[in-house]
């Protein structure tokens, strides 16, 4: 059952309109993130959701209810921020009470939920300590538990993760993951960090110029992007330039070699595909027909994986193999060959 | 060939700049007056002595009523005096009145300006600075004009009234002091993010102001506080003319009829503001997360 729903949202600030017509039903449980580079909008939008922002148009609903001109204080939301925001002056057994004693919860109830939060977040020691004596992501564990504790509807985080160092947001987000599914609590995540997005979410709504490009499960993102946009935003990608031959059953040409791809092209003498580094195999391989010729640019030593970069005709393409021990990487100038299956070439339009 | 030293490192043939060149045999010790260093401090002794010396002679004179020796006799005339006990405890009472109306003033003002209009941060500026441009008895003409016993609002025709009327002024006197510190405190904040993290957890603005943002503003708001305490206590225009009997006055009155005392009474006032800026420094030490913070 649809339990957040957002409809034809739109906002302008002045003559500039920042979210278009954006929708989005979000199931009770279900953890969605908003995917973009900056200003695309996705941070407006959420905190529209938040009741920070005045939609220009639409209607936001939590459970059924019309929220969208209530005041933030009344939405039974919480809401994690990129800077961490705890009150400097509280303690964070403080921090985390606050939004109970709001709420007019107890002391005794109080101090036990608080104390809940604290296991919860690996943090039941630090109740005395001031926020400027926790680390980065302490701080925003903190946060979380802040947000967490007076049980709201739905949960906020906006780019929680941006502030901290690699190692920590890695396993931070893996924590609230963890944390979002214990609590089978409503959640929306904005990041501009593709890997975070996909990684974590039951779904991700790419966004760009305001709009969400698509919304989908990570792997369709991935996958089968819907537009030129989210191919070329999530993830690496390769693109080969093609001549068109019979755009009604999809035939192509790329190098000298003919291609019948599975879906119908548009109109026109060429046509750009692209395919992900990992749809691309040095040398030939069983299931990838189209090999082309190709001459190695580059090579990336990166441990467990090697990129490697190729040019084959006009285009160049990067593929990554596995470091194998008993066999040394390739060398720049090397003539190889290269296979990928024309059923993994997507083809950009627009 | 010879290769030339040019490092860092390289030992200076000659006296370094600024050093004092060391005192050889039948060589006599004379300061480098060309040094920038002796300047300095030539001008903060200087600078020590045009402060101090004013005082230091002030207070030698308090301490001269009794002929022929020293003694605290000017002092104790002055606490002794019912007068001083009257007009300081008015002065007081009147300075805490106005502290309480400036904050009320000045902290929601300085927070939703901040939060909400910045734009409107210039004008709001320029309007607490007027009082260091406009004379106190320009002000308190103006209220005499508009609040005298034949006016529309008759607050001169009562102590009460008077008081009310003094307050204001006082607080009008100390507004671009609370202001600037009010403000300084909250630029040190993110009040922003903060009233959306209080507001997300279901706060309200009450809230939001008395937990979140006055406590973090806390040692701002007390150094404002305390330098209209000094003002109030000091202040003689308003009081004088609005016919109140405050410190300032008195001490004028002192001044005009006594030697000694008024010298006491001028240490007196000295050592009260000198107590208010001690005062903002513990403050800014007890405040418990600053304490921590500085460790």
């Amino acid at each position: 059952m649809t339990f957040l729903t957002i409809e034809h949202l739109e906002k302008s600030f002045g003559p500039t309109r920042v979210v278009k017509d954006f929708s989005l039903s979000v199931e009770k449980g279900e953890f969605v993130s908003f995917l973009g580079p900056s200003g695309c909008g996705k941070t407006t939008v959420l905190r529209m959701v938040a009741g920070f922002e005045t939609p220009t148009s639409g209607t936001i609903r939590i459970d059924g209810k019309d929220v969208t001109h209530l005041r933030p204080n009344q939405r039974s939301i919480g809401m994690v921020f990129q800077a961490y925001a705890l009150f400097p002056n509280l303690t964070v057994a403080e921090n985390v009470a606050f939004g109970l004693k709001v709420k007019g919860v107890g002391g005794e109830e109080r101090a036990r939920r608080v104390q809940e939060m604290l296991q919860m977040i690996g943090l039941p020691d630090l109740g005395a300590r001031y926020p400027f004596q926790l680390s980065g992501g302490q701080q925003q564990r903190v946060a979380l538990a802040r947000a967490l504790a007076p049980r709201p509807q739905v949960l906020l985080l906006d780019e929680p993760l941006s502030a901290l160092d690699a190692k920590i947001r890695v396993s931070l987000r893996a924590q609230i993951r963890e944390i979002q599914r214990d609590l089978g609590i409503t959640t929306i995540f904005v990041t501009h960090d593709q890997e975070e997005a996909l990684s974590i979410s039951d779904r991700v709504a790419v966004m760009y110029g305001g709009i969400a490009e698509q919304i989908g499960r990570p792997f369709e993102i991935y996958n089968r992007p819907a537009t030129r946009f989210v191919a070329e935003f999530v993830g690496q990608l390769n693109r080969i330039e093609a001549a068109v031959l019979d755009p009604n059953a999809g035939r192509v040409r790329i190098g000298h070699q003919e291609v019948a791809l599975s879906r119908p092209l548009p109109a026109g003498e060429r046509v750009t595909l692209a395919c992900r580094p990992e749809a691309v195999s040095l040398g030939a391989a069983p299931g990838r027909d189209l090999i082309l010729p190709a001459e190695i640019t580059e090579v990336d030593f990166l441990g467990a994986v090697i990129r490697v970069k190729a040019k084959a005709g006009l285009s160049t393409l990067s593929l990554d193999t596995f470091n194998r021990p008993d066999q040394p990487p390739p060398q720049p100038g090397d003539r190889v060959q290269v296979s990928l299956a024309p059923a993994d070439l997507l083809v950009l339009e627009g | 060939m010879t290769v030339q030293d040019l490092s860092p490192r390289a030992p200076v043939a000659g006296p370094v700049p600024g050093s004092l060149p060391a005192p050889g045999p039948g060589r006599r010790f004379r300061p480098n007056l060309a040094s920038p260093k002796v300047w300095s401090w030539i001008a903060f002794v200087l600078g020590l002595l045009y402060f101090f010396l004013p005082l230091i002679g002030m207070f030698e004179f308090s301490l001269r009523a009794r002929r022929g020796e020293y003694s605290f006799d000017a002092y104790r005339n002055v606490l002794s005096d019912p007068q001083f006990v009257a007009t300081f405890s008015y002065s007081v009472v009147m300075a805490l009145c106005t502290i309480v109306l400036g904050v009320l003033i000045v902290a929601p003002t300085a927070f939703w300006v901040r939060l909400k209009l910045p734009w409107l941060r210039p004008y709001v500026e320029f309007v607490t600075l007027l009082p260091l441009v406009i004379p106190p008895i320009v002000i308190v003409f103006g209220y005499i004009r508009l609040y005298n016993t034949s006016s529309w609002l008759p607050m001169t025709g009562t102590a009460m009234g008077t008081n009310i009327l003094l307050m204001f002024g006082y607080a009008t006197l100390s507004l671009p002091y609370m202001y600037r510190a009010v403000d300084t405190g909250l630029r040190t904040i993110d009040v922003g993010t903060l009233t959306e993290a209080a507001q997300s957890l279901g706060a309200g603005w009450g809230t939001i102001l008395g937990r979140i943002i006055l406590p973090n503003v806390l040692v701002s708001i007390l150094s404002g506080a305390f330098l209209t305490f000094a003002i109030v206590i000091g202040e003689y225009v308003l009081a004088a003319l609005l016919n109140r009997p405050a410190f300032g006055p008195y001490m004028v009155w002192m001044g005009g009829n006594r030697a000694y005392e008024p010298a006491a009474l001028a240490v007196i006032a000295f050592t009260i503001t000198w107590a208010c800026m001690g005062l903002i420094q513990l403050a800014t030490r007890l405040s418990k997360h600053n304490r921590v913070e500085r460790r």
